[in-house]
């Protein structure tokens, strides 16, 4: 009993801890940088009056939301209403449990999880869904509508495009999947995979609703879709859970075809060495990249991005897929030698 | 108080067994159409849970993704958008009760037979078999399905093909006046076909004094 207590909290909980904790943090941070780059591309200040350089500013977001009043609209479903924000929050963390940061660490190493992933972020619509059910007004229920078929059209490019990391790899464990990756920029799976990659990023930025697939909130259309009726730390839980699934889309690209945690460069230098700086670093790239596209690209219409989801990305990931079996098959180099 | 292995497996059978039976039958109970929908959702998740226990954790997390994932968002989705009436009790006809019983009592008596005759030698009588750490159901799963079974895995896949083509052909219809928008037309479109920049003489300006000038 003391030997599976001490497993439970110093194997898991601990790092349970540290990624929640990590991932909270990066998410505050991460709202701060979103406000500099926007501004920076519209040539405004961005957030610059508390603390230094404004750097304190997301706590005093955080402060506010927090001590905000949770409003309930009238008739609205009260259970279902709390629960909605709780579901979005968990399942964003829930998927993190497979992710592999360095070699070695990660949480829970199973077989299954690239699968386990896509399951868990397929999970996020029902926060969603049922926000916009729960808060007993039409906006909302427009945005939880457009949402869930969204999720559900882009669900399938992305699972296509992670068939085509699954044939490449020939398993579904994400550190192993790294590990076949390894020795240099040429070596990732970004070159032989460009397409599956590219609809990969592109299907979850639609995934996690975001500009410019952001329908599903359509400011200007149905004023803030499914989130309209919240307020205070309810709103602070669905903003926490979108960031987090921005991070979490990020850190997977960077696993499945920028090589994880490997060095771009070969070599013994200090330089070439793997590490987690080299994950986090290309993680980042796609947060900043979320972030240049809500700044640069105007928002789609809702029948385009259907089209693009279904008669564009669907065909070439099938037809790719072909493409990458055929390429393992004759040990095209220097992937599958 | 120490609690073996055995016990404790057993203890979360039994809990979550619980659960899933509870949320089955709160599916077919409740009178508001989302919560049976929520309570099915529920329903697979205790099943998961349950299949992960037996260690088939590929079955389990695909479990999770197809049927939580995609069929029951558009089942939700589906039932908020028709705007399902409640239902009351008096409203509901016998008949099909009576009906839903007697079908429900031939599924346990075929699954009774199922069981007691054809497969209780293939049962594990006991224990379950486990594997070591590090043994993947998925290379197992995947290899059974893709060489002793292909035929039937083939032509399933094929069925659902054929059904999903004929489900959308039987809903695909042309309205008289539908204004719908062909993208490929749009994306298509030369600035030359719709613009027509025209020539013209550059105009003297006229300004407010000026013509108060030539008022005066």
């Amino acid at each position: 009993m003391i030997e599976t207590l001490k497993f439970l909290i110093f194997d898991n909980l601990v790092y349970i801890l540290a990624i929640v904790l990590g991932v909270i943090l990066t998410v505050a941070y991460l709202t701060y940088f979103e406000r500099k780059v926007i501004a920076f591309m519209h040539v405004r200040m961005g957030p610059n009056r508390v603390g230094p350089r404004g750097l304190l500013q997301p706590f005093a977001d955080v402060l506010k939301l927090l001590t905000k009043e949770i409003i309930f609209p009238k008739n609205a479903n009260k259970f279902l209403f709390l629960i909605a924000p709780i579901i979005t929050l968990a399942t964003a963390f829930a998927a993190w449990a497979v992710v592999p940061f360095d070699d070695g660490w990660v949480l829970a190493d199973i077989n299954a999880g690239l699968v386990y992933v896509l399951a868990m972020t397929s999970l996020g619509v029902y926060g969603v869904i049922i926000a916009g059910w729960a808060s007993n007004s039409k906006y909302a229920l427009l945005g939880a509508l457009r949402s869930a078929a969204q999720i559900v059209s882009y669900e399938i490019a992305m699972g296509f495009a992670l068939v085509g990391v699954l044939v490449a790899a020939g398993t579904l464990n994400l550190s192993d999947i790294v590990r076949a990756q390894e020795g240099g920029v040429i070596n990732w799976y970004l070159w032989p995979l460009l397409p599956l990659f590219v609809i990969y990023y592109i299907s979850g930025v639609a995934e996690t609703n975001r500009a410019p697939f952001d329908v599903a909130e359509g400011e200007s259309e149905i004023v803030a879709g499914f989130h309209v009726e919240y307020s205070g730390a309810a709103f602070a839980l669905f903003f926490l859970g979108e960031y987090a699934n921005m991070i979490i889309i990020s850190a997977l690209t960077a696993i499945m075809f920028l090589g994880g945690w490997y060095s771009p460069f070969t070599g013994d230098s200090w330089i070439a060495q793997p590490s987690i700086f080299w994950f986090l670093a290309k993680t980042s790239i796609f947060l900043y990249a979320y972030f240049w596209f809500r700044a640069s690209l105007p928002r789609y219409r809702y029948d385009q991005i259907m089209r693009l989801g279904w008669k564009v990305f669907i065909p070439i990931t099938i037809v790719w897929i072909m493409v990458v079996a055929v390429m393992k098959v004759y040990h095209v180099g220097p992937w599958w030698n | 108080m120490i609690i073996s292995p055995e016990l404790f497996q057993q203890i979360i059978f039994y809990l979550f067994a619980t659960f899933t039976i509870g949320s089955a039958m709160a599916v077919v109970t409740v009178k508001n159409t989302i919560y049976s929908a929520l309570f099915l959702v529920l329903c697979f998740f205790n099943t998961a849970v349950l299949w992960l226990l037996i260690e088939a954790e590929f079955l389990a997390i695909t479990l999770v993704l197809v049927y939580v994932g995609a069929v029951m968002v558009l089942f939700l989705f589906v039932v908020m958008m028709l705007d399902v009436k409640q239902v009351k009790a008096s409203q509901l006809k016998q008949s099909y009760t009576k009906a839903a019983l007697l079908i429900a009592a031939a599924m346990l008596v075929q699954l009774m037979i199922l069981f007691a005759y054809k497969l209780s030698d293939q049962i594990p009588s006991n224990e379950l078999v486990r594997q070591e750490q590090g043994y993947s159901n998925v290379a197992e799963v995947g290899a059974t399905l893709f060489t002793q079974y292909v035929y039937p895995f083939e032509i399933a896949a094929v069925i659902l093909l054929v059904a999903i083509v004929a489900a959308i052909m039987l809903t695909m219809r042309k309205r008289e006046g539908n204004k719908q928008i062909d993208a490929s037309k749009q994306i298509n479109i030369n600035p030359a076909e719709r613009l027509r920049v025209v020539s013209m003489k550059a105009e003297k300006a006229t300004t407010q004094a000026q013509n108060e000038e030539e008022e005066s």
